[in-house]
């Protein structure tokens, strides 16, 4: 649905952060609040809700033995999607995942898997035959803009409160264990942190009207270390080469503080 | 400086072979096809066009559609037809790395429908759809700030090394497509995935952006081959 914005809003917006000012009275380079639940979902063996502003995302985890992929047969498979709730947002239609839910789904699956962040060989039951197949998903329920940094962090929160239940061999039989559960075995961190362009300016975090004025945006994922392991450039202009390099450069060091919070 | 041989011989900063011929379609009102290494992609532009889907009408512009997509027999397993979650996102990025290249604002209502299909794919074909694409675009008369070229960067045995080959992408660090306008340098795509430094990004980004312009030439001669009237 094509959304329009009224010209003295989107004036008002540009000349806002042009003077380094934002709306909702933030710095350019602040987040809004966020906090992270987990364990929210009692019946996932992973869950997180996470709220970034009036943004609330949350994240299900839940595995499931399965055959692996033949070029793979001896790592788990992670598997992301991601649901745009008509309840989110009223431009958001039923129906299967659109184009903007599939970028956000892989967006945040490129992030998670690239840092390696889950130990894949250890999901391994049965070389070539059983492996843990990890379903993330996704339910967007309040879209105040910034889907994607809050999606990274719901995500990184859900696995990192997954547990597993354990499993034994009974000759060929494969027994699961729901009592004695292990932890999902996870040696790393990531976090995303999403700029967009209004004006002349990058802006961190935006607000839903805010990614609406907007007409260039850049996702990075960066690890724990500090290195990074996932980018995206989205909207309908370009950005210049100082652009991308100042916002990897400011990724490192915010991406930092939203590693506090898992 | 100490860059060994890749495992197809081709330099740290080398791109593979590369063809690109403008007009190869009857009924399109703009094509190209190009051939990168093993790759062999059409790209087709319909339009502009007035839209005859409402609800993607823009009362002040026009819009540019983008489906990117592969030939089940254009990869060694058989890729079952139409579009998935992949393809689906390649188009999504590839039409907004072709928009701010085109002058849209003069056709408010309408659209430009820009197809690319890969029939042979070997790493890379995202970029090389763009690349393709671009000179279809102008093939079809369609008045534009500057053409697109896309390539890739990527992380190979510790490496910095341009465009990577299906090889290589798969057994890589790290993978870093890009498209640029190339008068300007303006940067229109930008994906990333694996491992990198700060520094090494950087050094990727400025690799990759060497290989467009490079790869920027051969357009151009394609057009010029084309439309040329020295012969």
């Amino acid at each position: 649905m094509t959304k329009i914005i009224p010209e003295i809003t989107r004036e008002s917006i540009i000349n806002l952060v042009n003077d380094d000012k934002r709306e909702d009275g933030r710095e350019l380079d602040e987040y809004r609040s966020i906090s992270i639940e987990t364990d929210v979902i009692s019946k996932a063996e992973g869950s997180a809700r996470v709220k970034i502003g009036g943004t609330q995302v949350i994240a299900g985890i839940k595995p499931q033995l399965g055959e692996p992929f033949p070029d793979t047969p001896d790592l788990g498979i992670l598997m992301t999607n991601c649901e745009m709730l008509p309840m989110s947002d009223p431009t958001f239609e039923p129906g299967p995942p659109n184009d903007d839910s599939i970028e956000l789904a892989r967006v945040v699956d490129r992030g998670i898997r690239e840092s390696e962040l889950v130990d894949l060989e250890k999901l391994c039951v049965e070389e070539g035959k059983q492996v843990w197949m990890l379903f993330i998903d996704l339910d967007i329920i309040d879209n105040c803009g910034n889907l994607f940094d809050a999606c990274e962090l719901a995500v990184m929160a859900a696995l990192k409160s997954t547990k597993l239940p354990s499993v034994s061999m009974d000759g060929e039989e494969v027994v699961l264990d729901s009592e004695n559960t292990i932890d999902l075995p996870i040696n790393n961190k990531v976090a995303m942190c999403t700029f967009v362009r209004i004006g002349e300016k990058l802006i961190i975090d935006p607000s839903l009207i805010e990614e609406e004025v907007s007409d260039a945006r850049l996702n990075v994922a960066v690890t724990e270390d500090g290195k990074i392991c996932s980018m995206q450039k989205g909207g309908s202009l370009s950005l210049t080469r100082d652009e991308v390099s100042d916002c990897v450069h400011m990724a490192i060091l915010k991406t930092k503080e939203l590693m506090n919070y898992i | 400086m100490s860059k060994s041989i890749r495992e197809d011989g081709r330099n740290y900063n080398e791109l593979r072979p590369i063809k690109i011929k403008a007009g190869v379609l009857e009924r399109a009102d703009g094509s190209a096809y190009i051939e990168v290494g093993g790759n062999k992609i059409l790209a087709a532009v319909y339009g502009p066009r007035e839209s005859y889907i409402r609800r993607l009408i823009e009362p002040n512009t026009g819009i540019v559609r983008c489906k990117y997509n592969m030939a089940p027999f254009s990869v060694d397993t058989r890729k079952r037809p139409g579009p998935d979650r992949r393809s689906t996102e390649i188009s999504k990025i590839t039409a907004e790395a072709l928009r701010p290249a085109l002058m849209l604002e003069n056709y408010p209502r309408s659209m430009v429908d820009v197809y690319i299909e890969v029939i042979e794919a070997e790493g890379g074909t995202r970029c090389a759809g763009i690349t393709c694409a671009s000179v279809a675009l102008v093939d079809a008369g369609i008045p534009m700030r500057d053409m697109v070229v896309g390539c890739a960067a990527g992380k190979v045995n510790d490496e910095i090394v341009l465009d990577l080959s299906e090889i290589e992408d798969k057994q890589g660090q790290a993978d870093l497509p890009i498209a640029i306008m190339p008068r300007t340098g303006d940067i229109t795509l930008l994906q990333c995935d694996g491992n990198l430094s700060e520094e090494e990004f950087n050094i990727a980004l400025d690799l990759a952006m060497d290989g467009c312009l490079e790869i920027n030439k051969l357009q151009k001669e394609a057009l010029m081959d084309e439309y040329s009237n020295d012969d």
